[in-house]
């Protein structure tokens, strides 16, 4: 069972290598891409399937022992990320597809797949690394292919963008090399499961200390207020379907590497006011932001920044009712982010437009693609029955329950936030849908270069998701309680640490 | 086990000034010497990771108590590889930024996209629209 292990992401980077052998050959490229993508997602779900049997699985990649070999790990929050982030990864290489069909200005380059797949080969090795260093490593891998992505098919703003990201995600690799520098000098290890154990026995300062350098290390992986500001500064330069993936995927990989260092190297009892704080900042600055922007790409982007705040409020309550409603989440914002950017990539198929004063009249132009903007719009906002009142709702128990008055305040912060950012859609849905097209719009330029077939499977992609994130809340009752299992093995930690020192899940 | 030496806590602490300051600056150019130099002082924190120094960790050279601690170098080799990968999409970013605007300099504009936008559309339209009061531009018109 183990074999299954790497094999989330060995395939795409399999798929990787092959799509750079044949990038000159389109046709093949289109076959090979959601291949790959495709085998990613079935070992994905075939290790939910393994995780759910045997408990946490782990594998000493070349024999060596836990300590010094590179450990991969798949417990049940990994096994549910890993399945999630390769479906939405599949969904949006489709997606690229069907774009890619007729070409966007008349040629796509071939660098394009093998970068993606190597995105998803180091999206999923973040989510298996079992060490801090692998962690560093996988970063590496996903943040080097998406400077790529980031900087494809270059205009001056696009790389005005991919510097300031690039050097701001560089900023943040060299901090965490060094906090994984001074890991190792104070516990001796960077093995996850052994840190585990060792950690409890260092100074209180130097504990805190870490833990902060590593929080700061993620944050700005993550965009964390006020470690934010190169998110929507870059994310909305990129080709929109890079967008989508960046913002349902980079800064929850983040977000999933701050609950797994913090839960399982630097545990408390009680909730963390420094965790709290920031998450309520983020909240407030994130949809306020989103308030202000006139460009869809920009609002979409403060929405991710506010949103993270909202895991980041999860975890920060360091109890199995928190991590819970975090999972939840990570899980609902991954879907219903890559929708949000997907359906508008739609848009912008449509009229060539992302800037509300010169969308309007969308509901006419084509009421299916209303449909597929309004349900991701209030799922992201938490009104019922999308995935996102689920989330929502998993996430204020936790912090009316957990009973401290910091957590009753950002709890009511969070209320705010949902409030806000239904404000925030609700202006993108009145403005550029229901408004009478401006006089100033200019004509649709990018729709002819599609083909209809290409704009067939785009649709039904973004289709698909949106019929996933109500799938979402339709099966909140199974995906709660293995989020609840999930989120109590974090707090517990011993069957980590026996997976991985004692080769328990042999 | 004795502390580590003077000599690279200081040259450790050096580097990382030198290179936060130029990551500060606006050339491009810079930024990547920055970066590199921010690259050497964090592979020198993985060296000091690893405690005294010792002999080469080769089996059958000399007893594992005298070995010095091969984790870190293995580690700082991967860091290495890495840094100067990126280092050369770094040049690369910017040679192609020297290609589209003449120079590397990582231009201000947080809001340009809005900025620009809005400033076209006055210039286009002067006819106020509904956005007119949500949006105001930092250029206003005469």
């Amino acid at each position: 069972m183990n074999v299954l292990v790497p094999l989330p992401f060995v395939l795409p980077l399999l798929g990787a290598a092959l799509a750079l052998l044949a990038r000159r050959r389109r046709t093949w490229l289109r076959v090979l891409g959601p291949l790959a993508a495709a085998g990613g997602v079935a070992a994905s779900a075939a290790l939910v399937a393994a995780v759910a049997r045997d408990g946490v699985l782990a594998v000493q990649t070349g024999g060596w022992a836990a300590p010094l070999g590179i450990t991969l790990v798949v417990d049940r929050l990994s096994a549910l990320l890993l399945a999630v982030s390769s479906a939405v990864l599949l969904a949006i290489m489709l997606h690229a597809v069907g774009e890619g069909a007729g070409g966007l200005g008349g040629h796509e380059p071939g660098v394009f797949y093998p970068a993606y797949l190597t995105l998803t080969a180091g999206v999923c090795l973040v989510f298996l690394a079992g060490d801090l260093f692998n962690l560093f490593v996988a970063f590496e891998v996903m943040l080097a292919s998406s400077y790529v992505l980031m900087t494809l098919t270059p205009t001056s703003e696009r790389v005005r963008a991919g510097m300031t990201y690039t050097v701001v995600s560089l900023t943040s690799s060299i901090l965490f090399l060094t906090s994984l520098g001074l890991t190792y000098a104070a516990a001796g290890t960077v093995n996850l499961a052994e840190l585990s154990t060792r950690a409890a026995d260092l100074p209180g300062a130097t504990r805190t200390a870490l833990a902060l350098l590593f929080l700061v290390v993620f944050g700005i992986k993550g965009a964390i207020v006020p470690l934010h500001l190169w998110l929507p500064d870059s994310y909305p330069a990129a080709l929109t379907k890079i967008t989508a993936v960046f913002a349902a995927l980079l800064t929850k990989a983040a977000v999933y590497a701050i609950i797994r260092v913090e839960t399982l190297v630097f545990p408390r009892d009680d909730a963390s006011w420094v965790m709290l704080v920031l998450a309520a900042g983020t909240i407030i600055v994130g949809t306020l932001g989103a308030l202000t922007h006139d460009d869809i790409h920009r609002v979409f982007s403060f929405i991710l920044v506010g949103h993270i705040g909202y895991m980041l409020f999860g975890v920060a309550l360091f109890d199995v009712a928190g991590l819970t409603g975090a999972i939840l989440y990570l899980v609902h914002h991954i879907v219903v982010q890559a929708t949000l950017f997907l359906a508008s990539d739609l848009i912008q198929g449509l009229t060539g437009e992302t800037s509300l004063h010169r969308l309007g009249g969308l509901a006419g132009l084509s009421a299916f693609i209303a449909v597929l903007f309004f349900v991701p719009a209030m799922s992201v906002s938490g009104v019922p029955p999308t995935s996102g009142f689920v989330a929502k709702l998993a996430l204020f128990q936790a912090g009316v329950g957990s009973g401290s008055v910091l957590a009753y305040a950002v709890t009511g912060v969070a209320v705010l936030g949902s409030v806000l950012t239904l404000v925030a859609m609700t202006r993108i849905w009145t403005l550029g849908f229901w408004r009478p097209r401006p006089a100033e719009a200019g004509e649709p330029p990018a729709s002819e270069s599609y083909t209809p077939g290409g704009v067939r499977l785009m649709r039904s992609v973004t289709a698909v998701l949106v019929v996933a994130g109500l799938l979402i809340a339709a099966f909140a009752g199974p995906l709660a309680s293995w989020s609840r299992h999930a989120a109590s093995d974090l707090v517990d930690r011993s069957a980590y640490r026996h997976a991985v020192l004692d080769g328990g899940a042999k | 086990m004795t502390g580590p030496g003077l000599v690279l806590v200081v040259t450790i602490a050096v580097l990382f000034a030198a290179g936060f300051d130029l990551l500060m600056q606006r050339s491009l150019i810079r930024i990547v010497i920055g970066f590199t130099l921010l690259g050497h002082g964090a592979n020198l924190v993985l060296l000091l990771a690893g405690g005294r120094a010792g002999t080469p960790p080769l089996l059958g050279a000399t007893g594992p108590g005298r070995m010095v601690d091969p984790f870190p170098q293995a580690m700082a080799l991967t860091a290495i590889v890495i840094t100067f990968g990126v280092t050369a999409f770094l040049l690369a970013l910017a040679y192609r930024s020297r290609q589209l605007r003449g120079d590397d300099e990582v231009p201000d504009d947080v809001e340009d996209r809005r900025i620009c936008a809005e400033r076209r559309r006055r210039d286009e339209a002067p006819a106020a629209t509904p956005l007119e009061e949500d949006n105001p531009g930092p250029e206003d018109g005469p």
